[in-house]
């Protein structure tokens, strides 16, 4: 406990001293909702070197696994509600958690969507001496027959991940239950998978490739709007081959549903700095996301507009019902 | 080959430097210390630790050497509490128990002790010279093990654990049942369905290796520990001077090299690990015993050596396709691969050339590593033995802290502590119903690798399950597991028929 007992008493320190208007970050926080060492480990590290010049103090990054980010979640709506210091690394994952009930009874509702730490892009990749030497050549193939390719990444059924395989078959109007999906336990092992030959297709992320851009793997396709900057844009999207597909995984912040709008207006501010400067953009490229500056208002509706693409995408799909 | 050495050269010029060669040893000290804890091992030991080695601005590879020393010296030290304690420091040193705590209660904790550390060098070093020799070939190997190899992989492991069969064969495999059953808890990974939570989202992602280890082992032992000072039945073990000798190093060097070789190819497969490779080693090594096999779980020698070599050969080898490809071989090398991008190194093929100062260091730093553990643990040995004489009134609680602690430290959520304390009652219950608990561990390590691996396999196969019998590596595999099982009762059996013969005439 001792790691949070002093927040609990800064916390009602500032209750109790603190005028409403002297809205402070006196002791900033991250919370990475897993172990240390993964990828919201790496956004709250942007968080805590990119937002260094706009604070007075360093961000601490503490750790909060359990249940996929539900643990961090559930504490955020029944003790640390209201506590103006902390903010909670999410993404696109997390969402999808939330609106398929596995972080409980929780809505988006529950949280004060903060801010992005950057994003990344769904991809499509074979192997280099795959048949399918086009988007062109696997969409006919998947076409003929949506079972007659294995596609892998590493989600299970319902996962993010799998969301991307679904999205991509249903641009051709294929059923997403008809699919051969071989669910992975994370995207290196979907990777050793698709190397292996154990799979044909798979649907991963445009930052994991920088690791294999070594000529072994092919990217038939970005999930982006638009083709992406250095060193991704010698990769078409799909939406320009003629797949309306985009999907991008988005990286972020929450705060308690609690927070006073001074406090979470402050936290905005420090933002919406940060996402102007060069020093913000060169370690989000270097922890492997890819820039996507929105906060405040504007997140709140990003973070609404893809929950709603997810949860028709989850309803569609027969995740969830109604 | 000259790229090797050439490679190696600059691995030492990097790993030699003072600064790093001061790094190596304090992980391999840290990590030992680390490893020795109950409750806290390497995953953890170098969970808890990279933010430190982060925030401290050490250059990536510096850092990274920190790290990977952390990382193989709790792999040493965890035997020390299994031997010591019969409290596994982690799921990998589960095996480590079964020979080494019997040594110890045997009045040669010193031998247990500084036999394993032998034997943890010989497995580390073998394994990563061959790391250094054969690794991107091997990487390849690995990538090619389909779901369907995994299956027959585990088939294989299933019938490795067949020689834990003791005197009970149902209680045994009741024990593996159970924690087949516990493996089940979670969210589905195949369909993302919750199996088994109960709605409580604490459970949603399944219950830790760790928590399952020490409650199950841990608490357990210490109710045990209690419940005998109780009864007033605690023997105090007499402090014991004996060491490992060169005869007893003569008499198990093919165990250690058998194993650490197993330990090493299995560490290479992408998600199999240390617990795997020592239970497969465990077994082996007991079958290959012949008549002799008797005195397994007693306080073999060999019972000892075989999983402490192959344990350190997986750890090494786990390093092979996260350097080679970038593709995490386990828990541990998963978070060094976050390490690395945290540094803003790119790992996979192309760190070789982009990074070599990075990659060849850290494989140097394992060859200093490994020598360094080996002195710095063999005449910690009296240390460490002494541990045994601090009066079990002092000791029982200060375990306990110790496995709240790091729990806590890890897992951060205090539900977890409760489920310790209750599977430390569960474990104990078992072990007055004379259930043996290595066999659940195993059964719980192995049994969600076999479901993930099938399910994956019939999926590709679109639920064919000829696909388990397609490939040269499965049917390899399956055949030893029919051997392991079906030789030694063969042998058995003409044991007997021989000597009723011999009795006839």
């Amino acid at each position: 406990m001792s790691r949070f007992a002093p927040f609990a008493l800064a916390a009602a320190a500032a209750a109790a001293f603190a005028l409403p208007a002297a809205a402070e970050i006196d002791r900033p926080e991250c919370i990475a909702p897993a172990q240390p060492g993964g990828g919201f480990d790496l956004t709250c590290r942007i968080a805590q070197q990119g937002l260094e010049p706009f604070l007075d103090r360093q961000v601490q990054v503490t750790f909060m696994p359990g249940g996929i980010g539900a643990v961090a979640f559930n504490m955020f709506n029944t003790t640390r509600t209201d506590d103006p210091n902390a903010i909670v690394a999410f993404s696109t994952g997390s969402l999808l958690n939330l609106i398929t009930g596995k972080y409980g009874d929780w809505s988006i509702d529950d949280a004060r969507w903060l801010a992005t730490a950057g994003t990344d892009y769904g991809a499509v990749v074979v192997l280099a001496d795959s048949p399918y030497k086009t988007l062109d050549d696997l969409m006919a193939a998947l076409k003929e027959d949506p079972s007659s390719i294995t596609i892998g990444a590493g989600g299970s059924v319902g996962s993010q991940d799998w969301m991307k395989a679904a999205l991509l078959l249903k641009t051709i109007d294929g059923d997403p239950r008809k699919m051969r999906y071989v669910a992975f336990d994370g995207g290196g092992e979907a990777i050793a998978g698709v190397l292996g030959g154990a799979i044909q297709v798979y649907t991963g992320d445009i930052g994991e490739m920088t690791s294999h851009m070594d000529g072994s793997l092919r990217i038939l396709g970005v999930m982006a709007d638009e083709r992406l900057a250095p060193p991704f844009d010698q990769f078409a999207t799909l939406k320009e081959q003629g797949y309306d597909a985009v999907w991008p995984i988005m990286r972020g912040f929450y705060m308690g549903k609690d927070v006073s709008d001074e406090d979470y207006q402050a936290w905005v501010d420090i933002f919406e700095k940060a996402h102007g400067s060069e020093e913000y953009r060169k370690i989000q490229s270097e922890k492997g996301l890819l820039p996507l500056d929105l906060s405040g208002e504007e997140f709140t509706a990003a973070v609404r507009a893809q929950t709603q693409q997810l949860h028709d995408l989850a309803v569609e799909t027969g995740l969830i019902t109604e | 080959m000259m790229e090797v050495l050439h490679g190696l050269g600059t691995g030492f010029a990097v790993a030699l430097s003072p600064l790093n060669l001061l790094l190596v040893l304090a992980g391999c000290f840290a990590g030992t210390l680390i490893g020795a804890l109950p409750g806290i091992g390497p995953i953890n030991g170098v969970a808890i630790l990279l933010p430190i080695a982060y925030g401290l601005g050490f250059p990536p590879e510096s850092a990274l050497i920190l790290l990977a020393g952390i990382y193989y010296g709790a792999e040493y030290g965890g035997r020390i509490s299994s031997i010591l304690l019969n409290v596994p420091g982690d799921a990998g040193a589960v095996m480590t128990t079964l020979d080494g705590n019997p040594m110890a209660r045997n009045g040669q904790a010193g031998k247990a002790l500084s036999l394993s550390a032998v034997a943890s060098f010989v497995g580390g070093t073998i394994a990563v010279v061959l790391l250094s020799l054969f690794g991107p070939m091997l990487a390849r190997f690995g990538v090619k093990f389909q779901p369907s190899d995994y299956v027959a992989l585990m088939v294989f492991a299933f019938a490795c654990l067949a020689s834990l069969v003791g005197s009970s064969p149902l209680k045994t495999l009741t024990g593996a049942l159970i924690g087949l059953m516990l493996a089940t808890i979670g969210v589905d990974a195949n369909t993302g369905v919750q199996r088994y939570s109960f709605g409580i989202p604490d459970l949603l992602a399944g219950i830790d290796f760790l928590v399952i280890v020490i409650g199950l082992f841990g608490m357990a032992e210490l109710f045990h520990l209690v419940e005998q000072q109780i009864r007033g039945r605690l023997t105090t073990v007499p402090i014991d001077k004996s060491f490992v000798s060169w005869a007893d190093i003569a008499r198990t060097k093919w165990t250690m090299l058998r194993c650490s070789l197993i330990g090493f190819i299995i560490g290479t497969l992408p998600g199999t690990g240390a617990s795997v490779a020592s239970a497969v080693a465990y077994g082996t090594e007991k079958r290959l015993a012949g008549s002799t096999a008797g005195t397994f779980g007693t306080g073999d020698i060999r019972g000892l050596a075989a999983p402490e070599a192959a344990n350190n050969g997986s750890a090494t080898g786990a390093m092979v396709p996260m350097l080679t490809l970038g593709i995490p071989g386990s828990g541990t090398t998963a978070i060094l691969l976050g390490a690395l991008l945290m540094f803003n190194v790119t790992p996979g093929p192309l760190m070789f050339e982009q990074r070599p100062e990075i990659a060849w260091g850290l494989i140097a730093s394992m060859y200093i590593g490994n020598i360094a553990l080996l002195v710095l643990n063999l005449p910690l040995v009296g240390l460490f033995a002494r541990m045994l004489t601090i009066p079990q009134h002092y000791l029982t609680p200060l375990i306990a802290i110790l496995a709240f602690i790091g729990i806590y430290s890890i897992v951060g959520n205090p539900f977890d502590l409760y489920m310790i304390i209750g599977l430390g009652v569960f474990g104990w219950i078992l072990r007055k119903l004379d259930f043996s608990l290595a066999p659940v561990i195993l059964g719980f390590v192995l049994g969600g690798l076999f479901e993930n691996n099938l399910r994956r396999a019939l999926s590709i196969s679109g639920g064919d399950w000829g696909i388990l019998f397609s490939t040269v590596d499965s049917l390899v595999l399956y055949a030893l597991a029919i051997a392991v099982v079906v030789i030694p009762l063969w042998l058995g059996r003409r044991a007997a028929r021989r000597a009723n013969a011999a009795f006839d005439a």
